[in-house]
């Protein structure tokens, strides 16, 4: 890192290493329209942008000309908060197991023809552009992705134990951001990760015990209520998921499920 | 929603308002999608319990065919056997339906289960990608559903050729004199060691799709289990396939 700062300063023909790219971006108006990819090329891009600074110089560009600037979803930018996601080139959140924010665009090359689509699921309609709807995920955390703790003064710490090994795998899973790469990069559009790390992350700890059962029946409930598809255990989520959550939770949800209707916990309709 | 239907039908409320627990739940500006009536990971369940019970068959299946390289006479009375099993406590071929009718029903509830997993993944992504990469998914995981209608046509086949003897060239004769015939014709063969390799890749994936479903599967086991999917359908199919292979280079005949 340190070294390659240190060639670009020193050396003047890096000055104009700016790249040329072909984009062809998912345009679409709005929900009831179909859309349709368009083509626009960018030049001068530094590889030490991020990808969404990238598409900012592109809306600039495209603002100057009196168009309609390209609608895309982001928040933090720093890959912590979910909000951004583009199916770059085929891959959710580009060539890196990152998400679109983090991922640069030192990850390309001059020349390289860039394909920008949304994340296409029928629970997570189009918006407009690139942006999409994705509140079908809070309305699966609704279902059952939460715990009943009792107000009032703060618990002594040492009241409830929880084994080491526990707590880091229940914290593996919960570092789920909910940015919906893994329904995207599902052939069968499932939300079987993101609705499997919820599921393993409570249901590790001493304090999601009381719902175990019915969180998992109810989550599962909601997830076909959405309309999401079934998992086929084929791992593209796993593999795009920029917090490398683990088919490992999926398995635990299955679990979980069949044992939970077996002692009879029924969804709520 | 409820009221809609309950208006249209008018006189018939009371049926509607029973009905009402299946009806889809709707959300404010969103179009309904068709709601699964039956849990998805429980259809997923039932493929995989129905598949152990179709590879259990596969297994005593694969050395029986076996009993091929003792001979005519063991063959045919190995075939005669599996008829009179449980005679004369029950009459003949009391145990093979038992068996007929057990994968039957797991062909069925297997078959049911894909086809309505299948459906539901079409409608999640009404609209596809103009360019998708696959990164992970396997041949074999790519191929369960189109290699599984091959496997099944095959099934039919397999059954008409060997079972009923209905397109076999050798209908009538004996249970060896049929096998001899049917893969004395190199298609024959060729569509038999297709169907054997889907089926192979399709077991691969199967089994560990189906330690995932039944939560069996962690971290660790991981690696186990798919090792164990691949040798396993390897050896089941090598075991298959040796029989059509013999008769081909003339080593059973």
């Amino acid at each position: 890192m340190t070294a390659s700062m240190q060639s670009s300063v020193g050396n003047p023909a890096d000055e104009k290493r700016g790249m040329n790219l072909t984009l062809r971006i998912w345009r679409q108006k709005d929900p009831s329209v179909k859309g349709k990819m368009v083509t626009y090329k960018v030049s001068d891009i530094s590889p030490d942008m991020s990808f969404l600074e990238m598409l900012d110089v592109l809306n600039e560009q495209l603002i100057m000309q009196g168009d309609d600037p390209v609608a895309f979803d982001h928040d933090c930018r720093e890959g912590i908060c979910g909000m951004c996601g583009l199916m770059i080139n085929g891959q959710a959140h580009g060539p890196q197991q990152t998400t679109t924010c983090q991922l640069h665009m030192r990850s390309f090359k001059d020349g390289d023809k860039i394909d920008i689509e949304p994340w296409r699921a029928s629970p997570f309609p189009v918006i407009k552009d690139l942006a999409v709807d994705r509140r079908a995920f809070d309305r699966i955390i609704q279902a059952g992705g939460y715990i009943s703790v009792p107000t009032g003064t703060a618990p002594e710490a040492h009241a409830t134990p929880v084994p080491k090994a526990d707590s880091d795998a229940a914290f593996d899973a919960a570092t789920c951001i909910g940015c919906g790469a893994c329904v995207a990069a599902c052939p069968n559009a499932s939300s079987m990760l993101f609705t499997a790390a919820k599921v393993t992350h409570l249901g590790l700890l001493p304090q999601g015990q009381p719902e175990r059962d019915d969180r998992v029946v109810n989550m599962v409930a909601q997830q076909d209520r959405e309309g999401f598809g079934g998992c086929t255990n084929i791992g593209e989520c796993s593999a795009a998921c920029p917090k490398g959550i683990s088919m490992e939770t999926i398995s635990r949800l299955n679990h979980d499920l069949l044992g939970a209707l077996r002692a009879g916990a029924r969804p709520k309709s | 929603m409820s009221c809609v239907t309950t208006c249209l039908v008018g006189g018939k409320a009371p049926v509607v308002l029973a009905w009402g627990l299946v009806v889809t739940v709707t959300h404010a500006g969103r179009r309904t999608p068709k709601v699964a009536k039956t849990n998805s990971v429980v259809k997923k369940a039932v493929m995989a319990i129905s598949g152990i019970v179709m590879v259990l068959y596969l297994i005593a299946h694969m050395i029986g065919n076996l009993k091929v390289f003792t001979g005519a006479e063991s063959f045919n009375h190995y075939s005669e056997w599996i008829r009179t099993i449980g005679t004369p406590a029950v009459p003949e071929q009391t145990t093979l339906w038992i068996i007929r009718i057990a994968l039957l029903v797991a062909v069925v509830a297997h078959f049911w289960a894909a086809v309505s997993l299948w459906r539901q993944a079409k409608r999640a992504r009404p609209e596809r990608y103009v360019t998708k990469k696959a990164v992970a998914q396997s041949y074999a995981s790519r191929t369960m559903r189109w290699g599984g209608v091959i496997v099944l046509l095959f099934i039919v086949y397999h059954i008409l050729d060997l079972t009923t003897g209905t397109v076999n060239p050798d209908g009538d004769a004996s249970p060896y004199d049929r096998l001899v015939a049917s893969f004395s014709n190199p298609f024959v063969t060729a569509f038999y060691v297709i169907s054997l390799v889907l089926l192979g890749m399709h077991l691969r994936h199967g089994i560990w799709s189906a330690t995932q479903t039944l939560g069996q599967s962690n971290r660790r086991r991981e690696r186990t289990v798919n090792a164990f999917a691949i040798v396993f359908s390897t050896v089941l199919i090598a075991g298959f396939l040796i029989v059509p292979f013999s008769v081909l280079f003339g080593l059973v005949d």
